[in-house]
């Protein structure tokens, strides 16, 4: 970008000034540290100049906004034209509770849903299952069934929302579950807009939600493509996201590494069961953390845009803009969150909903002040809601495109941790792809390795983590925290008991054989699965069946 | 000092697949000296409680962040005291609110760590504790 004897010159000055008032100001008082590093462990220097970006060539690393490699955003006006999905994640107890909280949600101005189910539902059992037992409701909402979804969205018309669901290994089943709550409500298909999680390959190693082997997972995953493609154009129907491997523990560049890694190995799935790249591609999405450390969360975005796009273009030989898009969805770091002093909390997601914004996101969610300790209450959830609404109605950082372009340093650490996630690419590429390295326990590893060398850091007081190794103060555990009433849980196996009565078995046990053959087979399995939550058959009743076909996944125990 | 080492089962009972503080943790006692043995994900109490005999361990460490504690601690307390093992020391941690915390004490777990809980403050309180 720069000229060639400017550049010589600036060296020349560089050194001179590195001898001279450098030199001189560090005898009088030195740095506070031998070397300064990222959250990631990158290196940074003292001062970045065109000299540390003199390798960028701008048409070819950055280009404009909306076009190709996407460094600077995905839309040509940003965020000057729309404002992201203000998508809180919430859910919790019943189905009625949590449809209480949505629409409070909306009343306060958020603009997409985000459903977060209990366990058991993730796992694919049935509330009244033995090892559903004290987890009903907990960490989200419990969906037995068509009738707890019809009472999840009750009032909340489909054609109105976009809705994300966080759910991985049955993700087929909720999804169908949805759909078929849209069919009552009159609702076409390709009208429907939101994201089903979708992405099993990271619960092997973060998060932990799996039931099937590796094998039978992929082909529900792309089973939902094919479907999808054909039936629901405006579904995102994956998300496949370095959230839960961040939170977890591994580092930004790691994050980037292993989410694009697993990216890779979907398209290939897909690409085996015969579909063309840009038939689904377009649909894929991404779902990122948003850590403390501001330069560098937001040049891990840009990396990341960029990155996909090479990806799909040159490996790929997509052909559709979309194709090349790297879509994400964001939110702030639960692991960066404090159960000391936790009113701290609310500036700690600040800056990182701050680097989410000023890195491009499509749509964020922000932790409330408490989440170390609880699930949020409302008034949490209101104040993390204003945090967005303040960045994008009084930061002014959303009236221009990409504002960081063009930093020497922000330029600088784009391009280190390009480099850097091209290194891991190619690594996991030679263990053979990303399913063969989790497989053999490489990235788990890896993610341990960083998650345990930050915690030796704070320890050692390398890190300051503010009230908790530092500025700490006496304080009383808190109160009115929110809790799950237990109550919940023997609500939900009353109202299964009922719907098991009411139900026509006859229609469900033919459904059910219906998604057993389709399993053993080779058919694309999402119409059988529709069939089945229509007639109520439950989630628990069809992930019996597939567990019977497909089998389990065991863990391999890595520590 | 005991005369073996020290050995902890660290455990994971319930759904909840969060496990990074329990991975950390499994590792900080073993660099402390400790023998250390992590069940992984979606254990059931029955199955903690069997493991912490076979393995003759001093110490069970149970991590749930899921808000399923107060169901699966005392579960896992209760089972080793039916099989002649309350001997065996049992620790939890996780995001459990105070009141939790005084509940579980009382039905016999002999201390909880919550978030921001340094590695070192567990490796001496096991010491500390099994030594007694």
């Amino acid at each position: 970008m720069f000229d060639r004897d400017a550049l010589q010159k600036l060296e020349q000055r560089k050194t001179a000034w590195e001898q001279g008032p450098v030199a001189k100001a560090m005898e009088r008082f030195g740095e506070r540290s031998e070397e300064f590093r990222t959250t990631s462990e990158l290196p940074v220097e003292r001062l970045y100049t065109p000299l540390e970006v003199a390798e960028t060539e701008y048409e070819r690393d950055l280009g404009l906004p909306g076009e190709y490699p996407y460094t600077r955003g995905i839309q040509p006006t940003m965020y000057r034209g729309r404002l992201w999905t203000m998508r809180q994640y919430a859910g919790f107890g019943t189905a009625e509770e949590s449809n209480r909280r949505y629409k409070y949600l909306l009343e306060q101005g958020q603009t997409g849903l985000s459903v977060a189910f209990d366990l058991p539902t993730q796992i694919g059992y049935d509330s009244d299952h033995s090892l559903s037992r004290g987890e009903v409701g907990k960490v989200g909402v419990a969906i037995d069934s068509l009738a707890d979804m019809e009472l999840l969205f009750d009032g909340i018309p489909l054609d109105q929302v976009s809705t994300s669901m966080t759910i991985n290994a049955p993700a087929a089943i909720l999804l169908a579950m949805y759909a078929a709550l849209a069919q009552k409500q009159g609702v076409p298909l390709d009208k429907l807009r939101g994201t089903i999680q979708n992405d099993i390959l990271k619960e092997y190693v973060a998060r932990g939600t799996y039931i099937f082997p590796p094998q039978p997972s992929m082909r529900l995953v792309s089973d939902t493509f094919a479907f999808c493609a054909e039936h629901m154009s405006n579904w995102n129907t994956i998300s496949i996201s370095g959230y839960h491997m961040r939170e977890a523990g591994c580092n930004a560049v790691q994050e980037v590494a292993f989410t694009l890694a697993n990216a890779v190995a979907y398209v290939k799935a897909a690409l085996d069961a015969g579909l063309d790249v840009d038939t689904f591609a377009p649909r894929l999405s991404f779902f990122f953390d948003a850590h403390n450390d501001l330069l560098e969360e937001v040049s891990k975005f840009r990396a990341a845009r960029k990155l996909w796009a090479q990806i799909m273009k040159e490996r790929f030989g997509a052909q559709d803009p979309r194709s090349m898009m790297l879509r994400f969805h964001t939110q702030t770091a639960g692991s960066a969150l404090t159960a000391q002093q936790p009113d701290n909390n609310v500036v700690r997601v600040t800056l990182q909903a701050l680097a989410a914004v000023l890195g491009g996101t499509q749509s964020l969610h922000t932790n409330s002040r408490e989440e170390a300790l609880a699930l949020p209450t409302e008034d949490s959830v209101r104040i993390a809601l204003r945090t967005q609404q303040i960045l994008a109605h009084e930061s002014g950082v959303v009236n221009t495109v990409d504002p960081l372009a063009g930093s020497y340093y922000v330029e600088s650490l784009t391009r280190e941790i390009e480099q850097r996630v091209l290194e891991y690419i190619d690594k996991i590429e030679e263990l053979g792809g990303s399913a063969r390295a989790i497989e053999q326990g490489y990235i788990q590893r890896e993610i341990q390795e960083s998650a345990y060398t930050h915690q030796r850091e704070i320890e050692n007081e390398e890190r300051v983590v503010v009230g908790v190794n530092k500025y700490r103060i006496s304080e009383e555990p808190p109160t009115n925290l929110l809790r799950v009433d237990p109550v919940v849980e023997r609500q939900e196996r009353e109202k299964l008991e009922q719907l098991r009565a009411q139900r026509n078995q006859a229609h469900v046990d033919e459904a059910l054989e219906g998604v057993r053959v389709a399993a053993g087979g080779q058919e694309n399995l999402f119409p059988r699965i529709q069939k089945a939550v229509t007639v109520y058959a439950t989630l628990g009743e069809i992930c019996d069946v597939l567990r019977d076909e497909f089998g389990t996944h065991q863990a391999s125990v890595v520590f | 000092m005991a005369e073996r080492p020290i050995r902890v089962l660290i455990a994971k009972p319930g759904l909840d697949g969060h496990d990074r503080g329990a991975k950390v943790l499994a590792r900080a006692l073993r660099d402390a000296g400790m023998e250390v043995i992590y069940t992984g994900l979606r254990q059931t109490p029955e199955q903690i409680a069997a493991t912490a005999t076979q393995e003759d361990v001093h110490v069970v460490g149970l991590s749930c962040l899921s808000g399923a504690h107060l169901e699966l601690f005392p579960r896992v307390v209760q089972l080793l005291k039916e099989q002649q093992a309350d001997d065996i020391v049992v620790l939890g941690g996780g995001t459990i609110p105070s009141e939790d915390i005084t509940a579980l004490k009382k039905q016999g777990v002999a201390e909880v760590f919550t978030p921001g809980t340094s590695t070192q403050e567990v490796v001496e309180f096991v010491k500390r504790t099994v030594q007694l």
